[in-house]
C-alpha cells in the first residue's frame, strides 16, 4: 500500500499553533506538525516536555485551549455546524476517538479479558459487529503480532512485551487511520523491547500512518519519515531522522541526544 | 543471535550420602489445645441436647410448621428484594458520588451521611408513620391515600432498601476506584462511551472487589429482617414471636427461627463462594481459561 496511492494531498493529521495549560502551567506552547498519509513520525524529548499531553489532545483525552488539530479532515473537538463550529458531545467524541488507535506506556489492557476478548471488545462494544467477523479478524490480528499460541491468556499470564503487542491488535482491531503510541516500550524489559518494536515496523511497512513518542532512537532512525524534537512545550527541531538525529542543529537537541547515547 | 557459550557445569562435591533418618517437626502443644476445644464442644452439645428444658419436641413439632416456612419465604423475599434495591440504589449513588459535578457528588455523599446516621429501627418506623405526615402521595397529576401506599411490606422494603443503598454505595465506590484508571482510559481510546466503560470494563472488575463485603451486607440483611417485627410484617421471626406469645415457648420457638437463620447464612456463604470465582477471572496467576489448559493439556496450540 502506498501513502499516496489514494490520490489525497490532504495530510492526515495536522495541527497549528496549539497551546494547552494545567492550571497556570502553560505545557504546550504553540506546536505546529502535519503528517502525511501513511507517514511515521517520531517524537522525541525529554520527559515532561509535553509529548503525551499532545498525543493525549489529538485523542480528546485532554482538551487544549488554543490552536487547531485536524485528523483526516475532521477538527479535533469540533463539528462543523452549518457555517459556523459546534463542540462535540460525548458520543461524537467517542466516535471519533473509534477511527483513531493508541498504545500506552502502561498496556492497559482490561484484566478480566483474554486477548482475544481484549482484542474483540472494541469492534463488538463500540461498533456492534457481528461477533463471528470481529473474532475471525481478532484472531488474524493476534497472529499478525505474533500471539496466535496466547489467544486465550489473560493479560497476567502474559510478558510485557507480550501485553503490549495485546494492546496493539486491540488498537488496530477498529480499524484506526492513525495510530498514536506513547512511549509503547518504555515499561518493558530490554529483551522484550524488539518483539513490539518489530511490529511496530511491520505497521509502518503496511503503510499506517503513525505518531510515535520514544526514546529507541535506532527504531526513529531506521522506521520514522520524520522526527520532531520537542522540549519545554515547543517543538525545538524537526526533519528526516538523518539530519535531526545525525546532524543536529539546535543545542538543546544536541544535548538530549548525548544523553540518550551515553 | 549468537548460540550461548557452553559453560562446564562444576563438577559436585562428593558428600559422603547422608543415611540419618529424617524426623518430621512435632506439634504437641496444638494437639492439646485441640483436644481441649473438642471436650468443650462436645461437653456443650450434650448439655443442650440432655437439657430438657429446652423443649427439643417442641423445636420438631414447629422447625417445619406451615406458618415458619411461610415466614421463611417472607424472609427470604424480603432479603431479596430489600438487597436488589440497595445494590441497584447503591450503584447509581456510588457513580453520582464520584461525578465531576459538585452539586450531584454532595447529594450522594448526604444520602449515605443520613442513612447511614440514623438508625435502621427509626428509618422503619418513620416510613410506616409516613401517612401521620402526608396523608396524601401525589405524583404529577394522581395522587393515593398513603395508609393504602404504605403498607408493612412498602415500609418494610423502603426502609431496609434504602439504608442498605447507602452501605452498598460505598462498597461499590470502593470497588470502582479499585479499577486502575488506565483501563477506563484505554476503553475510552477504544471508541466507549462512560456508560459503556462503566458496564464493561469498569463494574466487571471492581466486582471482585464488592462481591465479598456485598455477602456480609446480604446475611447482615437476612438478620436485619428480623427488625420489621416492629411495623407488623409477618416474616420469620415475628410469625416465631407471634406463636410463642400465644403459646408461651419461647425458647423453642426462637431456636426454631435461629436454625432457619443458620441455615440460609450457610446456603449464602456457598453461594458467595462461586460468584467470588466468577469475578476472580484473570486475577489468579494459577487459573488459565478452561479453554486455554484443555488445550495445553492435550498439547495442540490454539488456532
Ligand atoms: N493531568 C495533569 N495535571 C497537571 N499537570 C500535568 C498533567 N499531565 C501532565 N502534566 C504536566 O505537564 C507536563 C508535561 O507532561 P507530559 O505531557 O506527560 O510530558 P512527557 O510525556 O513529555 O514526559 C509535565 O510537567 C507534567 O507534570
Ligand atoms: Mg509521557
Amino acid at each position: 500500500m502506498s501513502a499516496v496511492a489514494d490520490g489525497s494531498q490532504e495530510p492526515m493529521f495536522q495541527a497549528w499553533d496549539v497551546h494547552k495549560s494545567f492550571g497556570h502551567v502553560e505545557v504546550l506552547k504553540g506546536i505546529d506538525m502535519s503528517v502525511a498519509r501513511g507517514e511515521v513520525v517520531c517524537l522525541l524529548g525529554p520527559s515532561g516536555s509535553g509529548k503525551s499531553t499532545f498525543l493525549r489532545c489529538i485523542n480528546h483525552l485532554e482538551k487544549f485551549d488554543r490552536g487547531e488539530m485536524w485528523v483526516g479532515g475532521d477538527r479535533v473537538g469540533y463539528r462543523p455546524h452549518g457555517d459556523k463550529l459546534k463542540e462535540l458531545n460525548e458520543r461524537e467524541v467517542a466516535v471519533r476517538r473509534s477511527g483513531i488507535g493508541m498504545v500506552f506506556q502502561g498496556f492497559n489492557l482490561f484484566a478480566h479479558r483474554t486477548a482475544l476478548e481484549n482484542v474483540m471488545e472494541g469492534p463488538m462494544v463500540v461498533r456492534r459487529e457481528k461477533r463471528s467477523i470481529v473474532e475471525r479478524r481478532a484472531r488474524a490480528l493476534l497472529d499478525r503480532v505474533g500471539l496466535a499460541d496466547r489467544v486465550d491468556n489473560y493479560p497476567s499470564q502474559l510478558s510485557g512485551g507480550q501485553q503490549q503487542r495485546v494492546a496493539i491488535a486491540r488498537a488496530l482491531a477498529m480499524q484506526p487511520d492513525l495510530m498514536l503510541f506513547d512511549e509503547p516500550t518504555s515499561a518493558l524489559d530490554p529483551e522484550l523491547v524488539g518483539d513490539v518494536l518489530a511490529v511496530m515496523r511491520q505497521l509502518a511497512d503496511d503503510g499506517m500512518t503513525m505518531i510515535v513518542v520514544t526514546h529507541e532512537l535506532g527504531f526513529a532512525r531506521e522506521v520514522a519519515d520524520r522526527v520532531y524534537f520537542m522540549d519545554g512545550g515547543v517543538v525545538v527541531e524537526s526533519g528526516p531522522p538523518a539530519e535531526v538525529l545525525e546532524r543536529p542543529r539546535e543545542a538543546r537537541t544536541q544535548a538530549f541526544l548525548s544523553k540518550v547515547l551515553a | 543471535m549468537t548460540s550461548a557459550p557452553v559453560t562446564e557445569t562444576p563438577a559436585r562435591p562428593a558428600f559422603a550420602r547422608d543415611a540419618r533418618v529424617v524426623l518430621s517437626t512435632r506439634h504437641p502443644a496444638r494437639w492439646a489445645m485441640a483436644a481441649v476445644v473438642l471436650l468443650v464442644v462436645a461437653g456443650g452439645i450434650t448439655q443442650v441436647i440432655g437439657n430438657e428444658r429446652f423443649q427439643w419436641d417442641v423445636v420438631g413439632d414447629y422447625l417445619f410448621a406451615q406458618p415458619i416456612l411461610q415466614g421463611v419465604a417472607r424472609t427470604l423475599m424480603l432479603t431479596a428484594a430489600a438487597m436488589a434495591i440497595g445494590v441497584g440504589l447503591g450503584v447509581v449513588i456510588a457513580v453520582l458520588r464520584l461525578s465531576p459535578n459538585p452539586i450531584l457528588s454532595s447529594a450522594a455523599w448526604t444520602y449515605s451521611w443520613f442513612f447511614r446516621g440514623t438508625p435502621l429501627l427509626v428509618q422503619l418506623l418513620f416510613w410506616y408513620f409516613l401517612a401521620a405526615l402526608y396523608p396524601t402521595i401525589g405524583f404529577g397529576g394522581a395522587s393515593w391515600s398513603a395508609n393504602e401506599l404504605i403498607s408493612p411490606l412498602t415500609a418494610a422494603l423502603l426502609g431496609l432498601g434504602l439504608n442498605e443503598a447507602a452501605y452498598m454505595s460505598e462498597i461499590v465506590r470502593s470497588g470502582i476506584l479499585s479499577v486502575p484508571p488506565g483501563q477506563a482510559e484505554a476503553a475510552s481510546a477504544v471508541g466507549m462511551r462512560r456508560s459503556q466503560v462503566m458496564r464493561r470494563v469498569v463494574l466487571p472488575q471492581a466486582m471482585r472487589v464488592i462481591i465479598p463485603p456485598t455477602g456480609n451486607e446480604t446475611i447482615g440483611m437476612l438478620k436485619h429482617t428480623a427488625l420489621v417485627l416492629v411495623i407488623g410484617y409477618t416474616e420469620l421471626m415475628t410469625t416465631a414471636s407471634n406463636i410463642y406469645s400465644r403459646t408461651y415457648q419461647t425458647i423453642p420457638l426462637l431456636i426454631v427461627a435461629a436454625l432457619w437463620y443458620l441455615a440460609i447464612s450457610a446456603v449464602l456463604s456457598v453461594g458467595q463462594y462461586f460468584i467470588e470465582r466468577h469475578f476472580g477471572r484473570g486475577f489468579s496467576h494459577h487459573r488459565v481459561s478452561r479453554r486455554a489448559s484443555r488445550a495445553a493439556r492435550k498439547g495442540e496450540a490454539v488456532a
